[in-house]
């Protein structure tokens, strides 16, 4: 797996974006990443049910109040339970597809902080039409960003980017009882990334890293992609590239798309 | 960043959850950056604890203005390192809630709403309805003539919510009343533990911490759901993980906790013991236990009386009509000095070794599989496993919580582990232990200062009717031992006992009046005053009122729907709260009609955790402080703000008039306003004359250094001798200390001797003594917990400072025990020596593979009408049900179903059930079903999961499911108490009652009322 390129191409050399790791087989669920991440950014809670829906993913989907959700998802491997837990975010792409869909009808309202790689959705994403906010929502290869239908501003994951210039942990990070989310300079995670690998594969070989190259938030899986959640990877090619694809493989550097397209 | 961040922040403002227009199009050199000042800049931090389980978390307060604008973990604190759970990451929006109680709320009699009144009013009020009831109906002398000044139909119940200066006071306040019908949660959630560990090791806590746990080579997590109901736990377990431990998970639901261990094996709830049995078996058979470690340390080579027995299920002994056991017939064969004989070749037919073999010899694996429902083959797996610890070198850990407590053999499924952790010499060293995980605030300092009926603070015993003097006490409960090996620690009682009655009364407990003896109420011989009784008397009408603190009885009780029509019978209740609750609102509860209902409700605002000072003791024993970060807000008072002019007024109202014992409150020697660290200190203990001591002189008035301090002759007082040395003369308040160095030895495992204080002596691991051969070297050097070097020990400090066994000056181990040792065989319990499996009092089945004996001969049951159980095998309730808390809310939830972030992480009471018993009783997921027991219906959505998997028992499918307790009607559409389902019977030694086991059926619903659709 290639890993090496530790920041964009285009980027200046004393510019070292901030990467998190996602190491799921650490993962308890326990939610304080979902918690801390609401009272953090003051965000309201939604009604949530049971009812009509009996999982303990709650609230059901990602949303303008919840920037974070750990996803659950159970099923049987010889007989044996594997139960997933995915704590999703914004992945924070090098090049993000968001941010090139958004620039298209209104530049700057979908910002990338060049320090630390966060890609942000400001006040000014309340100009994007419904529409608009479709394409961007589309153009995503993780299904992250959402619509407050109320004020029309687009949310998604902050990185937490006050924080982080302050020098402090996101805090999704900072409240992680395991140590199944680490954060710091895209280096040192790339090679945490590997040597988690390394470590994880001996009990499950099929785990892997996703996407490690392309985004920020880089999680470890034990357990086929799916099996956590639909968008756990880029959303899978169809038949003909698709517009989440192209635009997926448009946000690479030129090298890599030639390389796999 | 080199940019001007300042001066375009002020543009884009404080808030972190949107970024603003005006941050756009700014280019700044040389990168561009977009961040805005942080809500917490320039606050000030202030250290507190969270204020859920006892992993007891440390975290900042951040306080701006005198308003709270953040909470955070405390990254500093070695335990959590930052980190906190969902409900702790969820304190900032709990304590700024403005759901809480504000105020000061009346409900007349018969009244259908809550009136707003003032504090003066209330404690005026209050004060008087204590005082009429206690001279009316106060108990002088009991049916048999014994004086026992008593008030018993007045309660006070609660709470592991208080620090440990709230809990001394508000013990000290009931004593003082006369009550007797004092309880709380620990009750409910660890009594067993007590019981079982008391019985075991000597001392009834967790005997390790939750670093240690690290230390670990093999984890077996049974009746416990460490991931998510002790979250940070899970920190620890999985360091332990990545150096290679397995984890084992034992548990009827595959949880958050399995799904992080290495594997995991259902059993079927109420069949433990049948689990460990077999593993006793396995030991014994495969010869995996530590033997240097049985021989010397355990009570192995003791030689049991002729008139010990076991047959069809019972010991000898054994009385029908008393459902009790005489324990005289478990007597120990003495030799002539009164020594216990012994036989270290482990020979004797009647030396405990032999005595366990033969008792074990029936829990063959084919009996224990049908039993429990786990197969030989995955038996197997846990047993060599687990067992590969007994080596000395090696180190296994029990993590075990409510799944093991709750059980009308609750305390003999954890007796079970204990003896399971002495022969694989697993205790008192780095990594082992067993690790009760407490799971309330401040549970293990609540159980500690003793808010329970039948243990005074420091776990001595209530005074008893037929105890009528101090001497007479004395007499009954200070142990002797002729054996010089022995250091029978207990021996020295008396100095605690008389220190506790000086700080309780002050300069009227003089040597002359037995330290004030007589005042002291006193319980009958063999009554119980626990919950469950206490609730049937209430539902009897033979109780007045009462207090409950931080407490949700009429959610977390057994039988709930009796016990929310008992209290109807109550003429005045007190109810501390931060929410209103199923308890504090049981007068409008639906079906009920307020203007039937006489009783009379105060309900008064408490102050949350962060608006409160004082101290609580985590599961490991350590002492933490935690500051005030902002002042109780709305009208809320800490605990002891209530009870102190509570009490104050009643003792004015007792100058003034008389009345039933005046003494017994006025001669209290009770502060004039709460001040926690006054209390801190009067823990500790005091001298009250001038004293010299180790050649020291202490003022009168100055702090203790040391239980080993306290006398008898009244110059110390004490409100509590394990706390003796928590806060010194020479360096203070130890629980403030947050200082990380340690030894090499000491951070090979993690033992941080200076960080915080733990009782007893600052001692990490109990019973490290153990952790050494007789000549004082560790059995396991890589770990050591101590080492005798040099003519000193070093590392933790030991469990007893004597030079090793093999001097020929030393002392057994187990310093707590009369003989020193630890005990395979258990004569002190209530049900037997060695554990039984006997079935739940509801069941499945209906025999026992092991002995004609079904149920404990000895669980305890009330007898009211509503008080049924389904008998054995019923078709009607063929399900088993067990309960459960989970990660977002805390226990009863009557708390955090009042703050909505964690509401909507867990918004209704589902039911976790199999697909294969959905598809059997056409249920779907996500749909609403009645679940019912013999004594009540409740409503929950079905949540259809593999994760339940159904159970092969004696040749038949089983299926279990599982809910949690945690909804109440007070939080709309979210369902109501579970607790309707589960029967009012309990243990035989603590009546903890069997929530974790009975007998349901389910079915569609027809119509839902309890829950949102």
């Amino acid at each position: 797996m290639q890993t090496g390129r530790v920041f964009p191409p285009g980027r200046k050399e004393n510019v070292m974006p901030k990467t998190f790791l996602i190491d799921t087989s650490r993962c308890t669920a326990c939610r304080g990443c979902q918690l801390a991440c609401k009272e953090w950014h003051g965000l309201p809670a939604n009604k949530t049910k049971q009812f009509g829906w009996g999982s303990h993913q709650n609230p059901q989907d990602l949303n303008p109040n919840n920037y974070k959700l750990v996803r659950f998802s159970e099923h049987l491997e010889d007989d044996v339970v594997r139960w997933n837990f995915f704590p999703d975010q914004c992945r924070h792409c090098e090049v993000a597809p968001c941010k090139e869909t958004g620039d298209l009808y209104r530049e700057g309202a979908i910002v990338q902080d060049e320090k630390t790689g966060a890609i942000l959705y400001t006040d000014g994403t309340r100009k994007f039409s419904k529409e608009q906010f479709e394409e961007i929502r589309e153009s995503c290869p993780y299904n992250i960003p959402r619509r407050n239908e109320k004020t029309g501003i687009l949310s998604k994951c902050t990185m937490c980017n006050d924080r982080v210039h302050k020098g402090m942990l996101p805090s999704c990070v900072k409240v992680c009882p395991t140590g199944a989310m680490a954060f710091g300079e895209r280096g040192e995670m790339l090679k945490l990334a590997e040597e988690r690998l390394a470590t994880v594969k001996k009990r499950f070989p099929n785990a892997m890293l996703a996407d490690p190259d392309d985004v920020m938030v880089i999680y470890l899986l034990t357990d086929a992609p799916e099996n956590y959640h639909s968008f756990a990877v880029a959303a899978a090619p169809q038949s003909t590239m698709d517009r989440k694809r192209f635009l997926a493989k448009l946000a690479r550097p030129v090298t890599r798309m030639t390389e796999k397209a | 960043m080199k940019c001007d961040r300042r001066s375009f922040l002020k543009l884009a403002g404080s808030s972190a959850a949107c970024l603003s227009l005006t941050q756009l199009g700014v280019s700044l050199s040389p990168v561009r950056a977009y961040a805005a000042d942080l809500k917490i800049d320039g606050a000030k931090e202030v250290f507190t604890v969270c204020p859920f389980c006892s992993v007891s978390c440390y975290a900042i307060g951040y306080v701006k203005n005198g308003k709270l604008v953040s909470v955070e973990g405390d990254p500093d604190y070695p335990i959590n390192e930052g980190a906190l759970c969902a409900k702790g990451a969820a304190m900032f929006t709990m304590t700024t809630s403005h759901h809480r109680v504000q105020k000061p709320m009346y409900r007349a009699p018969y009244s259908d709403k809550w009136e707003e009144k003032s504090w003066d009013w209330v404690i005026e009020r209050i004060a008087r309805r204590v005082k009429d009831t206690r001279d009316k109906e106060f108990v002088t002398r009991n049916k048999a003539g014994q004086t026992v000044n008593r008030i018993e139909s007045m309660f006070l119940l609660g709470t592991s919510h208080a620090s440990n200066e709230e809990c001394a006071l508000t013990h000290q306040f009931a004593r003082g009343l006369g009550i007797v019908h004092m309880d709380h949660q620990a009750r409910v959630c660890h009594s067993s533990t007590v019981a079982a560990l008391g019985e075991s090791f000597g001392r009834g806590a967790m005997t390790n911490h939750w670093i240690d746990i690290k230390n670990a080579d093999s984890i077996l997590i049974m009746g416990s759901n460490a991931a998510e109901h002790h979250p940070i736990s899970f920190k620890w377990v999985l360091k332990a993980k990545d150096k290679g431990a397995t984890v084992m998970h034992v548990d009827p639901k595959f949880s958050r906790t399995s799904a992080r261990s290495d594997f995991h094996v259902p059993l079927r709830s109420g069949t433990d013991i049948a689990f460990l049995g077999g593993m006793i078996k396995f030991i014994l058979d495969n010869e995996k236990y530590f033997k240097p470690y049985v021989v010397d340390y355990t009570n192995a080579s003791l030689i049991v009386g002729k008139d010990f027995g076991f047959k069809d299920g019972l010991f000898t002994g054994y009385d029908p009509k008393t459902r009790t056991y005489d324990k005289s017939k478990w007597d120990l064969e003495l030799d002539s000095k009164g020594v216990p004989k012994r036989d270290k070749s482990l020979k004797h037919p009647r030396c405990v070794f032999q005595l366990l073999k033969k008792h074990y010899s029936r829990y063959s694996l084919d009996k224990v599989a049908s039993t429990t429902g786990v197969s030989e083959k995955n038996l197997l797996r846990v047993y060599e496993a687990y067992t590969a610890t007994g080596t000395g070198t090696k180190a296994g850990t029990i993590l075990y919580a409510l799944g093991w407590t709750q059980h009308t053999v609750g305390v003999q499924n954890i007796r079970s582990s204990g003896i399971i952790q002495l022969l694989l010499g697993n205790i008192g060293i780095a990594g082992g232990g067993i690790n009760a995980l407490r799971g309330e605030p401040n549970v293990q300092g609540s159980t500690d200062h003793a808010m329970l009926y039948h243990i005074l603070p420091g776990y001595m015993a209530m005074p008893r009717g037929d105890w009528g003097s101090y001497d007479e006490y004395n007499k009954a409960n200070t142990p002797i031992s002729n054996d010089p090996q022995s250091a029978n620690w207990w021996q020295h009682k008396p100095k605690y006992f008389a220190s506790l009655l000086k700080a309780w009364y002050g300069d009227s407990a003089t040597e002359k009046n037995g330290f004030g003896y007589e005042w002291l109420p006193k319980v009958d011989k063999g009554e119980d005053y626990s919950y469950l009784f206490l609730f049937d008397r209430m539902y009897r009408g033979e109780i007045t009122g009462g207090f409950f603190m931080g407490l949700n009885p009429m959610n977390s009780v057994p039988n709930t729907n009796k016990i929310r029509k008992a209290m109807d019978n109550l003429d005045w209740v007190v109810c501390s709260e931060l929410h209103n609750s199923e308890t504090t609102d049981n007068w409008h509860r639906p079906g009920a009609d307020p203007k039937k209902i006489k009783t009379e409700f105060f309900l008064l605002p408490s102050a949350h955790r962060l608006e409160k000072t004082g101290s609580v003791t985590n599961s490991g024993r350590w002492l933490l402080w935690h500051a005030q970060s902002i002042k109780p807000q709305f009208k809320a008072r800490p605990f002891g703000e209530m009870y102190v002019p509570i009490l104050n007024k009643i003792r004015a109202l007792y100058e003034k008039e008389g009345g039933a014992l005046p003494e017994a409150v006025l001669k209290l020697d009770w502060p004039k306003a709460y001040d926690p660290e006054d209390l801190c200190q009067r823990i500790n203990g005091r001298f009250t004359r001038d004293v010299v001591y180790k050649g020291k002189k202490y003022k009168k008035d100055q702090q203790v250094p040391s239980f080993a301090a306290l006398a008898d002759d009244g110059s110390t007082s004490s409100l509590n001798w394990l706390y003796s040395g928590s806060w010194t003369e020479e360096d203070g308040n130890k629980s403030l200390r947050r200082d990380p160095s340690q030894t090499k030895m000491q951070a090979k495992i993690g033992l941080y001797p200076n960080w915080s204080w733990c009782w007893p002596v600052n001692r990490r691991i109990l019973y490290n003594r153990a952790s050494v051969d007789l000549n004082g070297k560790p059995f396991n050097p890589d770990k050591a917990v101590i080492e005798w070097k040099n003519g000193k020990w070093v590392g933790d400090v030991p469990d007893g400072g004597w030079p090793p066994l093999a001097s020929g000056k030393g002392k057994l181990p187990f310093i707590m025990h009369q003989h020193g040792m630890g005990h395979l065989f258990g004569p002190g319990r209530q049900d037997g020596p060695f554990p039984e499996h006997y079935e739940p009092a509801e069941t499945p089945v209906d025999k026992n593979l092991f002995s004609k004996q079904l149920h404990s001969p000895c669980y305890k049951f009330v007898t009211s009408a509503p008080d049924v159980l389904a008998a054995p095998a019923d078709p009607k309730y063929p399900i088993v049900l067990t309960t459960y808390s989970l990660t977002e809310h805390w226990c009863g939830g009557g708390e955090t179903r009042n703050v909505p972030n964690l509401l909507e992480a867990e918004p209704q009471l589902y039911v976790e059930m199999s697909p294969e018993l959905a598809k059997e009783k056409g249920i779907r997921n996500g749909e609403g079903v009645y679940i019912e027991s013999a004594r009540g219906r409740v409503e929950a959505i079905a949540m259809v999961t593999i994760r339940m998997r159904p159970l092969k028992v004696h040749g038949r499918i089983i299926h279990e499911i599982g809910m949690p307790y945690c909804f109440g009607w007070t939080t709309p559409g979210s369902g109501d108490s579970t607790n309707r389902l589960t029967p009012s019977v309990g243990d035989p030694n603590t009546t903890i009652p069997e929530f974790k086991a009975c007998c349901v059926n389910i079915r569609k619903a027809d119509k839902l009322t309890e829950l949102a659709t």
